[in-house]
């Protein structure tokens, strides 16, 4: 199904809580409202002729000038081999999403890497660690104004 | 010596024991099967059947309890760091080590700028030989291993104090 078709059904199903869409980006993209995202990954996931039944890559964007962060969703469709990415963006200061580990499994690592790199707090989460980094280690080196500490225990950074 | 060989049998030579110890450690470098990055593949190649390593005595073992060498292969990651402390621990004296390319040299690409690679695998553990390149081709490990077997022949088991 091409994007736009997928854009439609979306926001006649959930209505205003689908923000944006963004038609020249690559996969083109679908901005949703944050509290809305499981409910639509569901839909997506399970809905006859959509069938997203594969969470390709997960990520985090820090968008500081906008005083945002945002994660960006990549979805394949191996039935159907349609793509599409669905992104949302909440308040830098308190970066709350829900999680959708409970859609697709493998998000778990995912969202644990964006916890460990960009600090975005995935509630409902299972088992939120860090994922590369030291258990010990401060901060959230992805981000933007990240200052990197001189020493690391006893050795230099 | 002429005189002392023609009275004893056959199968007896003379050779002090620092000599003979060190040559029997020196042709038996059990190295730990152990990589953390693109300076593994070389490693694998060097074990493999085109530059065989074993011709010098060198075989890999799958645990530090059974190994002499340890040949750190790749970038060090400060979460990396307390695991190869660990490995380096469990195996048994006498140990070597040996910091194979850049990055368990010094950093390498990753020495400026960098938060999560340790500048140096020397920094954790002793370090008998430094092979440089990135990653170094296997003639320059095979070329660190004999290197390493030269230091192993300069020791001294029996010392009087």
């Amino acid at each position: 199904m091409e994007p736009k078709g997928i854009y439609d059904i979306l926001s006649k199903t959930f209505g205003s809580k689908i923000k944006q869409f963004l038609e020249n980006t690559f996969p083109p993209t679908i901005i949703v409202e944050s509290s809305a995202i499981v409910d639509v990954c569901k839909f997506l996931k399970n809905e006859e002729g959509l069938n997203f039944t594969s969470l390709m890559c997960l990520s985090g964007v820090d968008l500081k000038d906008q005083g945002k962060m945002a994660v960006v969703y990549h979805l394949f469709s191996i039935t159907h081999r349609h793509k599409i990415a669905l992104k949302v963006e909440v308040d830098r200061n308190e970066p709350h999403v829900p999680t959708v580990e409970g859609v697709w499994a493998t998000a778990n690592w995912y969202e644990r890497e964006a916890y460990d790199l960009f600090g975005i707090i995935f509630d409902g989460h299972s088992d939120l660690r860090r994922i590369l980094m030291p258990d010990d280690w401060e901060g959230y080196p992805m981000r933007k104004d990240y200052v990197y500490p001189k020493k690391y225990h006893t050795w230099d950074v | 010596m002429g005189i002392l060989e023609d009275r004893l049998p056959d199968n007896i030579l003379f050779t002090t024991v620092d000599k003979f110890l060190n040559w029997s450690k020196k042709n038996s470098l059990w190295y730990m099967l152990f990589a953390t990055a693109c300076c593994g593949i070389e490693l694998m190649q060097t074990g493999a059947s085109r530059y065989d390593l074993d011709r010098f005595g060198s075989v890999f073992r799958a645990t530090p309890r059974q190994s002499d060498l340890m040949i750190v292969a790749g970038t060090i990651t400060h979460k990396m760091a307390d695991r190869v402390k660990r490995l380096y621990d469990q195996m048994p004296s006498p140990k070597y080590v040996i910091a194979m390319g850049s990055c368990a040299n010094t950093g390498g690409p990753f020495y400026k700028d960098s938060y999560s690679v340790l500048k140096g695998v020397d920094k954790i553990i002793p370090v008998d030989v430094y092979v440089p390149g990135c990653p170094p081709k296997p003639e320059a490990l095979i070329e660190g291993i004999i290197k390493l077997q030269q230091k192993i022949m300069q020791e001294k088991n029996l010392v009087k104090k």
